[in-house]
């Protein structure tokens, strides 16, 4: 059995944050599938470029809490958020809000790749076209930019016209990264995006990741805790719907201050 | 080794019996294949094609019930698919959690059942009966009302099979809703909804009841549908129950050349089921 005595979440070690503005502020969060409260109370700020991971056991929450950040959710009925979800001080959950303006500007990658049964070059000229009127050359620097971006270019410029089906798992990956990083999104919503992937794979994702936190605020749900430690500069551990610790992931994998934290991340659970 | 001897024993008769049953049934599509060809092939000619339906005792050819079924059939696909589309997406997309989809799902699959003959009495009562005469638009539209629930229920199903993955991806990216479903949804499953139109073509080019009622016939070439309006079905059902030789003789070519025409669409449909599979 697991010692679940309740420590009051530690958020705060104010020396790591002086200076980070906070891109997205989530406060008091609760997320309820029908009766089923699956997220309780959860306080945490995600730092602007910087990247920001979510572990935990199956089942926590931390998926939950990253689909309600573009509030994908909404598709679903009996689904809803309550509590704040600030984006540059403005509430997403607000009602009223456009979720497609929302989401056009925090992008999401799935665990599972997901490119649209359409070319390669379609996949990201797709987002493009979707906000913007761009001539076509305009475009095609777009596309190929993006696809620079995400480490695909050199393995796919001789083929945009082949399906974006035709890739490699890790390919088609990068490409669902591309098409997110093609639409100019500031945040980018990343769940357990090598988890389908084999391990060279997963190294270009990650060393992609680092790269990309320069420009975007990143978001990891991952199961892989070598990964949060390798590529995250935060860590968020959660259980059971509740945010255990958030901390510098320096400090979370070397001195974590609940016992929870410090069971997973060595392995005793989860 | 006995329990697996036994099992291979059993495995053997399971085999002979579904193979059995396989060749019997298959054995009658051949036979009826067989007998169209042997009867049928034999009045195929250019002037089945070129020659208007005779009278009793003279030499003719198919050429109006031809023209009249493919006009008919056209004109009812035209008005079923665009409905069946727009209604079978409803009930994929926008109505998949309400409270109607179920309902109109029940009613769609009663009418996918009903008898092709009530629908064509229903066109009766509706159409033919207060404009005082039978026409092609009649026959037509009772066509329609048969490609309508089948190109509802194709298009649903086709629908339903796109992973929730790819929608939430698309709308991810801030894609409004009739755009994931047009661009990326039909997309997805366009060969499947192409199958279901051409499964409703091949079903409604064999269907005599509904236009006996609402088309009827028609000795002479017309491309008015306002008239009454031949087509292969009817022809061969009035030809075939003739005394006369040689309407008896253009019924079998009759079948034989819908019959292959709806083997043609069933094969290109398999071809387009496979190619989505492989895609």
């Amino acid at each position: 059995m697991i010692d679940i005595a309740i420590a009051a979440p530690r958020n705060s070690a104010p020396e790591a944050r002086a200076g980070q503005t906070e891109k997205l502020s989530i406060r008091n969060l609760r997320f309820f599938y029908g009766a089923n409260q699956a997220l309780r109370d959860i306080t945490v700020p995600l730092y602007a470029r910087h990247v920001t991971a979510f572990i935990g056991p199956s089942g926590c929450g931390k998926s939950t809490l990253l689909r309600v950040l573009n509030r994908i959710y909404d598709l679903y009925p009996n689904q809803r958020a309550e509590g704040e979800v600030l984006l540059d001080g403005k509430d997403i959950l607000a009602p009223g809000l456009d979720v497609n303006l929302l989401r056009a500007r925090i992008g999401m990658v799935f665990q599972k790749p997901t490119p649209f049964p359409m070319s390669i070059y379609e996949n990201i000229a797709f987002g493009i076209r979707l906000y913007e009127r761009l001539p076509r050359a305009e475009v095609d620097r777009r596309v190929e930019s993006a696809l620079r971006r995400a480490v695909l270019w050199d393995e796919v410029k001789d083929k945009l016209s082949a399906s974006g089906l035709s890739l490699s798992g890790g390919q088609q990956q990068r490409l669902c990264i591309a098409r997110t990083l093609a639409v100019k999104s500031e945040v980018i919503l990343l769940d357990e995006p090598c988890s389908a992937l084999d391990p060279i794979s997963t190294a270009k994702i990650e060393e992609l990741i680092c790269e990309l936190k320069d420009d975007y605020t990143i978001v990891l749900v991952t199961h892989n805790m070598q990964q949060a430690a390798r590529v995250s500069d935060f860590t968020a551990f959660m259980y059971l719907g509740e945010l255990i610790e958030f901390d510098p992931t320096s400090k979370m994998f070397t001195a974590p201050h609940d016992r929870r934290t410090q069971d997973y991340i060595t392995g005793r659970f989860g | 080794m006995s329990r697996y001897s036994s099992r291979r024993r059993r495995n053997k008769i399971a085999i002979g019996l579904s193979l059995a049953s396989m060749l019997f049934g298959l054995a009658w599509l051949a036979l009826i294949l067989g007998a169209l060809i042997w009867q049928g092939i034999g009045g195929l000619s250019l002037s089945v094609f070129t020659e208007m339906t005779p009278p009793p005792g003279s030499k003719g050819g198919l050429a109006n019930a031809i023209v009249g079924s493919l006009l008919m059939t056209t004109l009812a696909v035209a008005i079923g698919t665009p409905l069946g589309i727009l209604a079978g997406t409803y009930l994929a997309e926008y109505g998949r959690y309400g409270r109607l989809a179920p309902i109109v799902r029940f009613v769609n699959d009663i009418l996918l059942s009903a008898p092709s003959i009530v629908i064509g009495l229903f066109v009766y009562e509706i159409v033919v009966a207060p404009l005082g005469h039978f026409s092609g638009y009649a026959g037509a539209l009772a066509l329609s009302l048969i490609v309508i629930p089948i190109v509802v229920r194709t298009t649903e199903d086709m629908l339903l099979l796109v992973p929730k993955e790819l929608r939430e991806a698309a709308a991810a990216l801030g894609t409004p809703r009739s755009i994931v479903i047009r661009r990326i949804a039909y997309r997805a499953v366009r060969a499947g909804m192409l199958t279901g139109v051409l499964l409703a073509i091949a079903r409604i080019s064999g269907e005599t009841a509904p236009l006996l009622f609402t088309a009827l016939n028609n000795q002479f070439f017309s491309l008015d549908l306002n008239q009454p309006t031949p087509s292969l079905p009817v022809v061969i059902f009035q030809f075939a129950l003739s005394p006369y030789k040689e309407w008896q003789q253009l019924a079998w070519t009759g079948a034989l050349i819908i019959t292959l025409a709806v083997l043609a669409l069933s094969i290109t449909a398999r071809a387009l089921a496979g190619a989505r599979k492989s895609a």
